[in-house]
């Protein structure tokens, strides 16, 4: 219990400290590859650092919808960080919240963003908004019929349930039930943290952006938290993903302190790896239209409908 | 006990309703009363849910069989949701009386709706069942039509809803009148005990679906519901969509598990299939609509559905032998009942005071609300947070249910089932995230931003009663979210009679623990971790207390933007409608009048885009189309000659002769 709490507590502050070097190792990996110098990884800390010193902002007509927003983001996003087994599989929230949960606790931020861009009234705020929870709509599905085929194997969609047997049965990670959620999963990842091809995080063309637009009128410290989160996000949807298809080094329930670090490390070098991984991606990609998007997703959700039934006819 | 407390109940409805008729003070009069039995009658429901069963016989109530009532928990669970949703409505239309709602016929009228749907869970026999749920539908009926003096589109909705209506009913009662003539008797404890033939067994059951199923607002005989619940005065809509639907599903769960004790797998399979249909129809409509009220009917068609899939679902485990996972959709069904008739009273409630302070329902002409009405929008929040079906909301957890309930059975269901369900699952998961947007688009644009027209920059909150009839309601929701698992008792009881012989379906005080799989989830702890980490980010960041400098929103440079420049709900739907534009149909017509002098000059451009029901348009018009052109193509057999009217009964005469003696 007390090993659980503290794992909770590393993994929690592991991903507070490190999700903002996470999104500078893939600025850098992004930079390097295209040729140019890239302002280092600790270039997102030092952004937010000058955010959080800014003078807070209430944009004219907006209310407390507007402001709540990105601390209710940073919210769902920090208790995802201790459920998700990252670091322990034991952590004390395990029995709070399983996969459903914290699928759904993610959507729960981004509505609060969606509401908050409305919020503001203008067409700019109204589009991203609009944009974002047409995907998270259409997400949805692929992500619960994966946790199906997941836990079918385990019995629980317990996140640490499945993450403990898949360590004591390695072989199951190739079945191709597992590799055809893993492949559902990584689609929707990279749809729900707003990376190419899906959103293109750097961009500020109006015909195109999403998550963007919708957080144009935000600045100062309320800015600093959405980006804070999205980086908590995307880190935790990376491990979560790590986490899955690749848990070894994972703390289990009886382990001790050395474990536990070595756990630590272990999980950093996933997220990093997988981090890169996805940067060197995006730079052979543009990001597709729009209207192609539902066209990617209805394709994931097809994979995670095979995995059910591969794990349903192949067991 | 429980049935004392029935009985008050009954007696004030009738009470309230004279009284309605007599005294001045209509609206104070009836609402109080109506508040009063709606209060005894979730008071009896809890009583019978707690084992405090109930069983009487009246002879001289009605002609032949008399008025047999009985109370177990399953019908005590219905009645308690119905009298808890009566007792906020009634609170609420005390102070709610436009909209033609303040008439004496329509306040006398309340009351005696309420103990219609009162009596409909409490009755025990086909006799008392048909009695109770044809007032059910006429007192309904009655009170859609209260508006009917001033609006074309209350008749309409009127007429649509007494065919549908009724309808229903003729299956409901071909249907248990068939099964009473197989039984040899009316009452349900008859019923119970005969063994019709499986060929009979399955008639009675499909011709009841389908009556259930259009009380219930099912695809594809929902059509009356989108035009019905939003033309009814708010708090009317409240106890129809509320209240009323839920009949639907007690109808299907009373006669297919606990008369007919369950039946073959394809009458599940039927069964959910129907909901399935209707939870994505009916949300992708409201996804799609920009009518708030019109919105909240067709969420309702897709929690009806979402409830169908977890009975469907129950009704297969149970013919595939896994008694465990019947009950426990059968209980995610129920609880979800529960779930949505709370959040469902408080969202048309509160787009009830929208009406009320603005007298439009339509969102385009919306916005702004939170600065007028920051209550009403609070609780809006509150509903419409719990009926996208997100933590911490009540509807979460009885979907987190049903999804559980549906993945820990596919090893031992067969090949059917590991289609299903699946695709259930799916199913779930579309709805849930069209929920999703469309209750963002509800509150976003219906509530927040810039007010878009000078009525809903005007708009005040209503009356305490109001506020004070959707608080109720949204404890109700708080409550039902926070602790979840102080419904595991009645839900067990209930679900005992469904499916007899199963255990309780959860434990636990704070975390709900299922029973028999591996499925916990703690809505409370899941809450106060996030207001722990709210609280730490505004104390650590200091947000609360250092000033806000106000500042002009980006404009591009282009001066002030006006409320024309916001997004409106059509145009928040847009994406969606593009991305489903197979299903939906959308149809638009662009209308260009050129000038007089020259054809490429143009005067006027007009634009017209619109999302029809597109099961009314293929499936109802043409069948209209067609009884119309019957109609007419029979006139000409009346040619008003007295001569052929004489022929035709001469001939029908000989006619009924010849069967008779060729039949004898």
């Amino acid at each position: 219990m007390v090993i659980g709490v503290v794992g909770a507590v590393v993994q929690v502050v592991l991903v507070v400290v490190g999700a903002p070097l996470l999104v500078g190792l893939m600025r850098q990996v992004r930079a390097r590859m295209e040729g140019r110098v890239g302002a280092g990884v600790l270039q997102p800390w030092r952004d937010l650092r000058k955010l959080l010193r800014k003078e807070p902002i209430a944009p004219h007509g907006t209310g407390w919808v507007f402001r709540a927003a990105p601390l209710l983001l940073a919210a769902t996003a920090v208790v995802v960080a201790s459920v998700v087994p990252l670091v322990t599989t034991a952590s004390p929230l395990d029995g709070a919240a399983d996969l459903f949960a914290v699928t759904a606790l993610l959507a729960l931020g981004s509505v609060a963003l969606a509401l908050g861009g409305l919020d503001t009234g203008t067409a700019f705020g109204g589009m991203g908004a609009s944009r974002e929870v047409t995907v998270l709509a259409l997400v949805e599905p692929t992500i619960l019929v994966s946790v199906f085929a997941l836990s079918v194997r385990v019995g629980s969609t317990n996140l640490g349930a499945i993450v403990e047997s898949t360590v004591a049965d390695p072989m199951s990670v190739i079945s191709p039930a597992s590799l055809l959620a893993a492949v559902a999963l990584a689609v929707v990842t990279i749809a729900e943290t707003g990376r190419i091809p899906v959103d293109n995080p750097s961009t500020h063309l109006e015909l195109t952006m999403i998550h963007e637009a919708m957080v144009l009128e935000y600045s100062g410290p309320d800015l600093a938290l959405i980006e804070w989160a999205s980086a908590i996000r995307l880190s935790v949807l990376l491990g979560l993903l790590a986490g899955l298809f690749a848990p070894w080094g994972i703390a289990t329930a009886g382990a001790g302190l050395g474990a536990l670090a070595l756990a630590a490390v272990l999980a950093v070098a996933k997220i990093a790896l997988l981090g890169t991984l996805l940067a060197a991606g995006e730079v052979f990609m543009a990001k597709l239209r729009l209207f192609r998007i539902p066209e990617l997703l209805a394709g994931s959700f097809l994979m995670a409908l095979l995995a059910v039934a591969a794990s349903f006819f192949l067991a | 006990m429980s049935g004392t407390l029935l009985a008050a109940a009954l007696a004030v409805c009738l009470a309230a309703a004279l009284a309605a008729l007599a005294l001045p003070s209509r609206p104070a009069v009836a609402g109080t009363g109506t508040a009063l039995a709606g209060g005894l009658g979730a008071a009896a429901g809890v009583a019978a849910l707690a084992g405090h069963g109930w069983q009487a016989w009246l002879p001289g109530l009605l002609p032949l069989t008399g008025v047999r009532l009985a109370l177990d928990p399953l019908g005590g669970a219905f009645l308690a949701v119905t009298g808890a949703v009566a007792a906020c409505a009634a609170v609420y239309g005390i102070g709610y009386t436009r909209h033609g709602s303040g008439g004496r016929v329509p306040q006398a009228t309340t009351p005696l709706f309420v103990g219609a749907m009162l009596t409909v869970p409490a009755a025990a026999s086909v006799g008392t069942f048909l009695l109770a749920w044809e007032l059910m539908a006429i007192t309904s009926l009655v009170l859609v039509l209260a508006d009917h003096a001033r609006r074309d589109r209350v008749r309409e909705a009127g007429l649509w809803y007494a065919v549908m209506t009724h309808l229903g009913f003729v299956a409901i009662l071909a249907g248990l009148v068939g099964f009473a003539a197989a039984a040899g008797g009316e009452t349900f404890d008859q019923l119970r005990a005969a063994e019709p033939e499986p060929g009979v067994r399955s008639a009675v059951f499909i011709a009841t679906l389908l009556g259930f199923a259009s009380k219930a607002g099912i695809v594809p005989l929902h059509v009356w519901l989108p035009r019905a619940h939003p033309e009814a005065p708010s708090h009317v809509s409240a106890l129809m969509s509320a209240a009323m639907v839920n009949m639907g599903v007690y109808g299907v769960v009373r006669v297919g598990f606990d008369l007919l004790h369950g039946g073959p797998r394809w009458w599940w399979l039927v069964v959910l299939g129907l909901g399935a249909l209707s939870a994505l129809y009916g949300i992708l409509q409201a996804a799609v609509a920009s009518d708030l009220k019109r919105l909240l009917g067709y969420s309702t068609t897709e929690n009806m559905g979402l409830v169908l899939i977890g009975v469907g679902a129950a009704g297969f485990f149970a013919a595939s032998g896994l008694p465990g996972p019947a009950a426990l959709a059968i209980a995610a069904a129920l609880l979800h009942v529960v779930n949505h008739a709370a959040f469902k009273t408080l969202l048309f409630l509160a787009a009830g005071s929208v009406l009320h302070a603005t007298g439009t329902r339509d969102l385009d002409a919306l916005g702004g609300l939170r600065a007028r009405m920051p209550y009403t929008t609070a609780l809006f929040a509150v509903g419409a947070l719990a009926a996208s079906a997100l933590p911490p909301g009540n509807a979460f957890v009885s979907e987190w249910l049903l999804l559980q309930s549906l993945v820990h059975s596919l090893p031992a269901s067969g090949v059917a089932g590991a289609v299903a369900m699946p695709l259930a699952v799916a199913v779930i998961a579309l709805s849930a995230g069209l929920a999703m947007a469309t209750f963002v688009k509800a509150f976003g644009v219906g509530f927040l931003a810039k007010a878009r027209t000078p009525d809903a920059e005007r708009a005040t909150e209503g009356p305490p009663t109001m506020l004070a009839g959707m608080g109720a309601a949204a404890l109700a929701c708080l409550l039902l979210t926070v602790l979840p698992t102080l419904t595991v008792p009645a839900l067990t009881a209930a679900v005992a009679v469904a499916v007899p012989g199963a255990g309780p379906v959860a434990e636990g005080d704070l975390t709900l623990r299922l029973a028999g799989i591996s499925g916990t989830i703690s809505p409370l702890l899941i809450l106060l971790a996030l207001i722990a980490v709210v609280a730490a980010l505004l104390a650590g960041l200091r947000l609360t207390w250092r000033r806000r400098r106000a500042a002009r929103l980006w404009d591009c440079g282009g001066g002030p933007m006006t409320p024309r420049m916001e997004y409106t709900a059509t145009s928040f739907a847009e994406p969606l409608q593009r991305v489903f534009d197979n299903v939906l149909a959308p149809e638009s017509d662009v209308d260009v009048t050129p000038l007089a002098e020259s054809a490429y000059l143009v005067e006027r451009v007009r634009f017209q885009a619109a999302v029809p029901d597109r099961i009314e348009r293929r499936l109802y018009e043409p069948v209209l189309a067609a009884v119309a052109a019957v109609g007419r193509a029979a006139t000409r057999l009346a040619d008003g000659s007295v001569h052929r009217y004489l022929g035709y009964g001469f001939c029908a005469l000989t006619g009924i002769l010849i069967v008779l003696a060729v039949m004898w």
